[in-house]
């Protein structure tokens, strides 16, 4: 009885755990080779995000948010420059800074309730049981309860993503990365889903860099908008968005934002960047 | 229901038209018998234990082998899609050896290990490992690499990575190397069974050898029968259920 109680009590802590994290991005550059030579991806860019706040970055294909937000995740390295995670440089990836792909990573040899169970296997300290609790309650989060032994290629493109989100969130990451996860959804169900991070975002403190090409996404989203320009990739300018939450994407002061947005996206000749759809 | 039935069904009239190409007395009863007669064969070699042992024999040397072929060949294709030197040195060699037809391999076998279950278990094991080690690599360069990077970012690597990402992703690939693995080491054992007569144990092959040497046709034919009874079951009772698991689960197939 007394176990049973303890074990309770520690998927419990680790569901309530808040753990902030701030990110430092210091001039950071990176270069690829292409066909007609090497591009500059990322030019000397510098980045501060503060704990828990959400920073949206935007720009048209190729101007190197991609990249920077797989630099930030450790799965690629700069050419010179650092980003720091806490005061500390990341050097590899790791689990406290989890990523949301575009398209759903999620493996198909598990089932749902596995592939939000992978994360968490590789914490340690937690009982199985605890990490069985902690699965479930993120399925819930996301509405996929019922779905729990769903085989992946069953799910629609929207409980794909959801389920990405529940596995990203359920080790508890700091710091969530995600690369224009909804750009593959239908408009409903991209809504519902601006909800429900807006939701989780509050309630669990994260840490949010969040990566798309549509502006009004971004103002939806972000306490604060970057904007990128193409070759080389560099921070063209910041927009602050101050509106209360949660924020309803089709409301008339978003509009607002996004338009500032859009005209500066213009200027700097992004005429292949999504405009507010 | 109904397609067990058509089956039977099938099987049935299939039997009825040998008996009647038998009763038609086209060929003579040496070269063909009746159904009866295999039935009758197989009864009596199945009293007196002689077609359980041989099965035993050659189970358990296509076992062994298989599983020899097997435990070699993951590892290796594993190496083969992990380093350069390995693709470009074991990968090539499996990719020439696999196109040689694996009974090619029974005379070098007697050769090398005389007629002993060392050259059997070769036979097999050379029928088995060169195309699991291919399937393996084949499969393991096809895992989408947003899967690695996915496991990457939740704090995945090394032999983490390799048991619990790389090898289910590319399970599906793997699965169809073992099968044809089986397949041909199934095919090359009976070849070298038929070829060597091998004191330390006598197999379907054999069997089906000295059929032919007695002119006993009901022999052949009844030996015949069970090493096709043999593959179906294998493929119904091993590689069936992990396909059926595999589609379900990839969504691959409405099977």
């Amino acid at each position: 009885m007394l176990r049973a109680v303890r074990r309770l009590s520690s998927a419990t802590e680790e569901l309530q755990l808040i753990a902030p994290s701030k990110l430092a991005i210091e001039n950071v550059s990176k270069s690829f080779r292409s066909a007609s030579g090497p591009v500059l991806a990322l030019d000397r860019v510098s980045v501060n995000v503060a704990e828990a706040e959400f920073v949206c970055l935007v720009g048209a294909s190729g101007c190197g948010k991609t990249t920077l937000l797989n630099i930030i995740a450790g799965l690629e390295k700069p050419d010179s420059g650092m980003v720091r995670a806490d005061g500390k440089p990341v050097t590899g990836p790791g689990r406290e800074r989890l990523v949301m792909f575009q398209e759903p990573a999620l493996f198909p040899w598990l089932d749902v309730f596995g592939n939000v169970l992978f994360g968490l296997k590789l914490k340690p300290n937690l009982t199985n049981r605890d990490r069985r609790e902690v699965a479930r309650y993120y399925l819930e989060l996301v509405g996929l309860s019922r779905f729990e032994h769903a085989n992946i290629h069953e799910l629609s493109g929207g409980m794909k993503q959801r389920v990405s989100l529940a596995r990203a969130l359920a080790p508890n990451p700091r710091v969530l990365l995600m690369d224009e996860p909804f750009a593959a959804l239908d408009a409903l169900t991209r809504e519902q889903l601006y909800g429900d991070i807006q939701e989780i975002w509050k309630a669990r403190r994260k840490t949010i860099v969040f990566v798309t090409h549509n502006v009004r996404e971004a103002a939806c989203l972000g306490d604060r908008v970057l904007l990128f320009s193409p070759h080389p990739g560099r921070v063209q300018e910041e927009f602050v968005v101050n509106l209360p939450r949660p924020r309803d994407i089709n409301s008339v002061d978003l509009a607002g934002h996004a338009s500032r947005i859009t005209k500066a996206l213009k200027s700097v000749g992004q005429v292949g960047a999504v405009v507010a759809e | 229901m109904k397609r067990f039935f058509l089956s039977t069904a099938f099987f049935a009239v299939l039997v009825l038209l040998w008996e009647g190409v038998y009763r038609a007395k086209i060929w003579s009863p040496v070269l063909l018998p009746s159904p009866g007669q295999v039935v009758r064969y197989l009864e009596s070699a199945a009293a007196d234990g002689t077609l359980l042992k041989a099965t035993v024999i050659t189970m358990r040397r296509l076992v062994i082998g298989y599983l020899i072929g097997l435990l070699m060949g993951l590892p290796l294709g594993l190496l083969t899609a992990r380093w350069k030197l390995f693709h470009d040195t074991i990968g090539t060699l499996a990719l020439g050896l696999q196109t040689l037809p694996s009974v090619c391999w029974v005379p070098l076998a007697l050769l090398w290990f005389g007629q002993t279950e060392a050259a059997m278990l070769f036979v097999v094991v050379m029928g088995t490992l060169w195309s699991v080690i291919i399937a393996t690599e084949t499969g393991v360069r096809n895992v989408p690499p947003i899967y690695r990077r996915a496991a990457l970012t939740m704090g995945s690597k090394r032999l983490h990575m390799w048991f619990k990402v790389i090898l289910p992703a590319a399970l599906p690939f793997i699965v169809s190397g073992m099968k044809q693995g089986w397949a041909f080491a199934w095919r090359s054992l009976m070849a070298a069974e038929i070829f060597v007569t091998i004191l330390t144990g006598f197999g379907l092959g054999q069997l089906l050898h000295y059929g032919r040497e007695l002119s006993a046709m009901e022999q052949v034919i009844g030996i015949m029968i069970v090493i096709v009874v043999i593959g179906l079951l294998a493929d119904k009772i091993f590689f069936s259920p992990i396909e059926r698991f595999l589609h379900r689960r990839w969504g691959t197939s409405q099977a």
